[in-house]
């Protein structure tokens, strides 16, 4: 439905392929949370894989520090609508995380943790192959805390409710098991060419 | 047209209502009616001739109610494409696409536990209206507070519906904090929010908050939330929604 009078902002005849449905492009980094910003040192940070209940590793902040670090340059594309391309990434790629653990991906799906009590789900194929890392850095800043410093989840082909700041660990689930969002009204995967930004989407 | 598959339906805007110099009100008839929950938005979408489409979302301003009608408080964002649409363009009797209720964080029910505080930085006020005109209507008498943050006296949305609200024997404590000019009333701030203010506030309710819900700009809520936790305010409880995001 046209909607009268609305012609929106000056775009180019052929715009660009980047943007999914229903987004539009920013130049700034938004910031949206549930709740306050947690304050987390490096001395109280930990990051745990677990197994079900079961945990299987857990690395300090200098543990962590010391795998290996992977740059990403990604487009990222919020459910708010706002999409940023070519942010700048470095952080540990989840495949190296495992490896580290001496594990291959042992379930289908993922819960991913926060310090906070945030939790998000994604599909496992969906971490692994070089698809998502633990963020360390943004622009080659150590991430902010307002972007969840000093590390956040990042799924970059999925909306980023799924890059779950201030993480502290993945749960390997044998089900796929809503996470706050999820649970919220916001869709199960998350996928930004498929506009899949609610439950019933 | 109603899509079931994906909830858009088309709404009528049958008023528009100037509430400040900035923000003004959009009452739209539903095409299909529904009872949200105070605190949650809905999702707008505009179409251009050519097919392009910008999608956004705004809370909902009123209480929950039977009457298939909606209002959104629309901030003028220059930069913006929608909200200057809305101010400039948009008229009575205009059809717009909507989808909704969303949301299931930022919301209050009349049932909640109290004492109940809210902290609005501009139209950040706007999902907080709606819990505040719903406490009203539902006759709930939850401590509560609202600290609300403008520019000036004559920028507070709804500041005379709050002052109303606030005279009523039940009706919610109410202070506002003006950053850019001196206050009006003597219980008022004439500065920005702080932790000193957020202190005061705490010390107005009968008992710690049970439920805080913030909404303004990222560093409003930053300052409130921060503020919050350090005077002994569990983070848990705390709910936040920040715009220009």
């Amino acid at each position: 439905m046209v909607t009268r009078g609305f012609t929106g902002r000056p775009r180019a005849a052929d715009p660009t392929t980047r943007i999914p449905p229903g987004q539009h492009l920013v130049d700034y980094f938004p910031v949206l949370s549930a709740g306050p910003t947690p304050h987390i040192t490096p001395e109280k940070w930990r990051f745990t894989l677990k197994i079900g209940p079961r945990p299987v590793k857990t690395w300090s902040w200098d543990a962590f520090n010391a795998l290996p670090m992977t740059k990403m340059v990604r487009d990222i594309h919020c459910v708010t609508t706002w999409s940023m391309l070519d942010s700048q990434w470095e952080g540990v790629l989840i495949d190296d995380i495992l490896a580290d653990a001496f594990i291959e991906p042992p379930t289908p799906f993922t819960l991913a943790h926060s310090f906070d009590g945030y939790s998000t789900n994604v599909p496992t194929a969906d971490l692994t192959t070089g698809k998502a890392m633990v963020a360390l850095k943004y622009a080659g800043k150590p991430l902010e805390r307002d972007h969840g410093g000093p590390a956040r989840l990042l799924v970059p082909h999925l909306y980023f409710w799924k890059s779950a700041k201030w993480i502290n660990g993945l749960q390997f689930t044998e089900r796929d098991e809503a996470g706050f969002w999820e649970l919220r009204g916001y869709h199960i995967y998350g996928d930004p060419w498929r506009e899949q930004r609610y439950t019933h989407d | 047209m109603i899509d079931a598959d994906t909830g858009w339906q088309t709404a009528v805007i049958t008023a528009i209502v100037p509430r400040t110099a900035g923000i003004t009100s959009f009452i739209f008839k539903l095409e299909r009616p529904f009872r949200h929950r105070a605190g949650q938005h809905v999702d707008l979408r505009l179409t251009a001739p050519d097919g392009y489409q910008a999608l956004r979302s705004y809370s909902i301003a009123s209480a929950p109610d039977a009457s298939g009608t909606i209002e959104l408080a629309i901030e003028r964002i220059d930069i913006g494409e929608v909200s200057p649409f809305f101010h400039d363009v948009a008229a009575v009797g205009d059809e717009i696409e909507l989808r909704g209720p969303l949301g299931g964080h930022f919301v209050w029910r009349p049932t909640d536990a109290g004492p109940l505080l809210l902290l609005g930085g501009g139209s950040g006020l706007v999902p907080l209206m709606a819990m505040l005109r719903q406490r009203q209507q539902d006759g709930v008498a939850t401590p509560t507070l609202l600290l609300q943050a403008s520019r000036s006296w004559d920028d507070v949305l709804y500041r005379d519906e709050l002052l109303a609200d606030a005279a009523r024997p039940d009706g919610p404590l109410l202070r506002f904090a003006l950053s850019r000019s001196a206050p009006v009333r003597a219980e008022d701030y004439g500065r920005r929010i702080d932790a000193a203010m957020l202190a005061d506030a705490l010390a107005l309710l009968p008992a710690p908050p049970a439920i805080s819900f913030i909404c303004g700009s990222n560093g409003f809520v930053n300052t409130a939330a921060d503020a919050l936790v350090g005077l002994g305010i569990p983070a848990d409880t705390i709910r936040t929604e920040r715009y220009g995001g």
